[in-house]
């Protein structure tokens, strides 16, 4: 990998460090870290909202009938879990669902 | 034995940087030079972690990062998927992993041995958190045969104290007995 | 006993962080101040657990910034404590008022630097752009190579800044990650033994220090020709560190059975036709490199930097002259000149050593790791500059 200033080849396309947050956000799919994800049950939940108002990345998303958790930046960090008045949502290991061989 | 490097991934909060540590410290009593150090950009839990451990006969003077790992440490089975988590990995090389399963295929042609064992279930069960690093040093000490049991443990005396010494020596004591070594030709 | 005076030799497998905080508990500060900043913040845990286990007696004061850090170590300097800080890049320019207070008062703080790139592209990653912006504040700086390096400079450090005839705060910097963060063998020597090294200091004559309730004052208004007397005696002082870091290393050595050159140390200079200047942690992976050329039959040696501040003109010509190429590996950048700052400080010498091809390598930016095959290219470069062939000046590396 060679520093280069080619435009083509630059991570940046301005002279600072500025980074377009709706169409490139420069930052890690935060949902590679998790290590549980929030699993909704469909028929406990009641859309009621509460665990997109906890979430503190903002990313439960209202799925017409219920809610769930957007994971490519879900952290695992269970608040949802915790806060749902219906006990609809239950934490599970990334175990579970993991690709467990590398391509 | 020549000088071995090992590669250790994991998540901040998992022990990476101490099991890397704590494996310096255990060679320091065999006698060897030792480097270790980690890698990473924000302190936080969750967030990948690389550190890396040398030792040597001879004095360690290179202060790079690891390249052409003799033996690898996966920490938390969801790095599997990471593409770049094998390369440079030397022929006949050697991984422990944190699984409750065995590996299906051979994920690298250089990959000779595994050892493998449930340490985040050994940890909650020895120590009550998931703190797996302790169980997978003592999986390596059988599965590499580089160094003893009794080593570790006495390494792990520059760290812990107390209760907390005994919990993890037992945890590294399950390692030891229960990883389960897959070999591949 | 108390635990302090009952810290005896041993060697344990410490990460360079604390084996700074040993070097500076070891020293018996009087009082500490710093502030916690990735990736010093060990550092400064590790002295306040020795603080509250009675391993270190001081007065730890938790300040609220790093620029408050550098004026309470100033002022207690000044009223005659032995004092310690630490801190890395937003740190560092943070108390970068105070610390032209503490050189203009000639007050012997020593301070830990460990280096990370400074603000503008956030990066918690090392780099010595940090030292490169503080560079004519005033303080002498010195760069370590390894732990066991920085535990000794340390101790080092506080006989040189409070020596009579220097009173010049110190900076000593390291690498963060690669040095802060690494684990090595570190032989912690027994605290008399550095009671005994510092004991020359109290034979010396004692310098001015403020006392409460005397009519005594530093900081007066340095009108006309008063403030170019000061600085002129301050740029004395400076002249005179060079010397005395020689002669501090060879004590050292004589105490404790390590030396580390003084103000540059050479490897394999001597029968060498190119060389390769740096400092910090490359110097380590360097000399594996130079020892593989070697075997090829290249002859080329290494000068590591030791002294940045005052830069080690002598002894850097002596070790430079005669040779046919000369490359200066940088991990910072020098705005002005379009290359690094070190290799702009080494050029200027250029008529001390003859007028050769010189060339600047910069590497290691933002915890970009300066890797062997790096350190080949570099070698293979300057080598080739000096069979004449035509060459880039500057090189960016990976």
């Amino acid at each position: 990998m060679a520093v280069t200033e080619k435009k083509e080849c630059c991570i940046f396309e301005t002279e600072a460090s500025w980074s377009y947050a709706n169409s490139h956000l420069l930052c890690l799919k935060t949902g590679e870290w998790r290590t549980e994800r929030p699993v909704v049950n469909r028929e406990i939940c009641n859309s009621c909202g509460i665990c997109f108002t906890y979430c503190p990345p903002q990313c439960m998303v209202d799925d017409g009938d219920y809610y769930k958790a957007n994971l490519e930046f879900c952290k695992g960090c269970g608040i949802c879990a915790k806060e749902c008045p219906k006990g609809a949502i239950t934490m599970r290991s990334e175990g579970d669902y993991a690709n467990e061989c590398p391509k | 034995m020549s000088g071995k490097e090992i590669r250790f991934h994991g998540r901040g909060g998992q022990g990476a940087v101490m099991a890397a540590k704590m494996l310096a410290s255990v060679m320091a009593r065999e006698g060897k030079h030792v480097a270790s150090f980690p890698m990473y950009g924000f302190e936080r839990r969750g967030m990948p972690v690389i550190a890396f451990t040398r030792f040597n006969d001879e004095i360690i003077r290179e202060k790079t990062q690891i390249y052409a790992p003799d033996c690898l440490m996966v920490i938390d089975p969801t790095l599997l998927s990471l593409e770049t988590l094998f390369t440079g990995l030397k022929p006949g090389g050697i991984l422990i992993l944190n699984s409750p399963r065995q590996l299906e295929t051979q994920p690298s042609q250089n990959l000779e041995k595994a050892g493998i064992i449930n340490a985040t279930h050994v940890a909650l069960c020895e120590i009550g958190r998931d703190i797996p690093n302790t169980c997978l040093i003592g999986a390596m000490a059988k599965t590499t045969g580089w160094f003893s049991l009794d080593s570790v443990i006495k390494g792990m005396e520059d760290y812990l104290t107390g209760s907390m010494l005994k919990k993890n020596i037992r945890n590294a004591e399950r390692g030891y007995d229960e990883v389960e070594v897959q070999r591949w030709q | 006993m108390s635990a302090q005076n009952r810290v005896s030799n041993q060697t344990k497998v410490i990460t360079g962080n604390a084996a700074a905080a040993y070097g500076a508990m070891l020293c018996r500060p009087d009082v500490v101040a710093a502030y916690p900043i990735t990736p010093q913040s060990e550092l400064i845990e590790q002295l306040a657990q020795f603080h509250a286990d009675g391993i270190l007696d001081c007065e730890y004061v938790t300040v609220e910034g790093e620029n408050s850090a550098q004026n309470v170590v100033c002022g207690a300097s000044m009223a005659g404590g032995r004092t310690f800080t630490a801190t890395s890049s937003y740190g560092l320019v943070y108390m970068y008022d105070a610390m032209f207070n503490t050189a203009g008062y000639r007050a012997p703080v020593v301070m830990i630097n460990v280096n990370r790139e400074p603000p503008g592209i956030h990066a918690v990653c090392s780099g010595q752009q940090d030292m490169i912006s503080v560079r004519d504040t005033g303080w002498v700086q010195l760069i370590a190579e390894t732990c066991q390096e920085i535990l000794d400079l340390t101790i080092q450090a506080f006989r040189l800044a409070e020596d009579y005839s220097i009173q010049l705060p110190v900076i000593i910097n390291y690498d963060g990650y690669y040095l802060s963060f690494l684990a090595e063998s570190v032989n912690i020597p027994a605290i008399e033994d550095v009671d005994k090294y510092l004991s020359v200091l109290k034979s010396q004559p004692k310098r001015p220090t403020l006392i409460p309730g005397e009519a005594i004052g530093c900081g007066s208004h340095g009108i006309g020709m008063g403030y170019v007397e000061l600085r002129r005696k301050h740029m004395a002082a400076m002249d005179r560190v060079m010397p005395i870091v020689d002669v501090i290393d060879e004590e050292f050595g004589q105490a404790f059975g390590r030396r580390y050159g003084g103000q540059i140390e050479t490897y394999r200079t001597e029968d060498a036709d190119i060389v390769l200047v740096t400092s910090g942690s490359a110097v380590g992976t360097a000399r594996t490199v130079i020892d593989a050329k070697r075997e090829e039959g290249m002859k080329v040696g290494l000068v590591k930097l030791r002294l940045y501040r005052p830069f080690p003109v002598l002894r850097l010509s002596d070790a430079l002259k005669g040779k046919k190429a000369i490359g200066v590996l940088d991990r910072s950048i020098c705005f002005g000149w379009g290359c690094g700052p070190l290799y702009m400080e080494t050029k200027a010498i250029s008529s001390n050593i003859g007028h050769v091809p010189m060339l600047s390598f910069i590497d290691g930016l933002a915890n970009m790791d300066i890797t062997k095959e790096h350190i080949g290219q570099m070698i293979d470069t300057i080598f080739k500059a000096s069979q004449g062939d035509s060459y880039q000046e500057v090189t960016w590396l990976p």
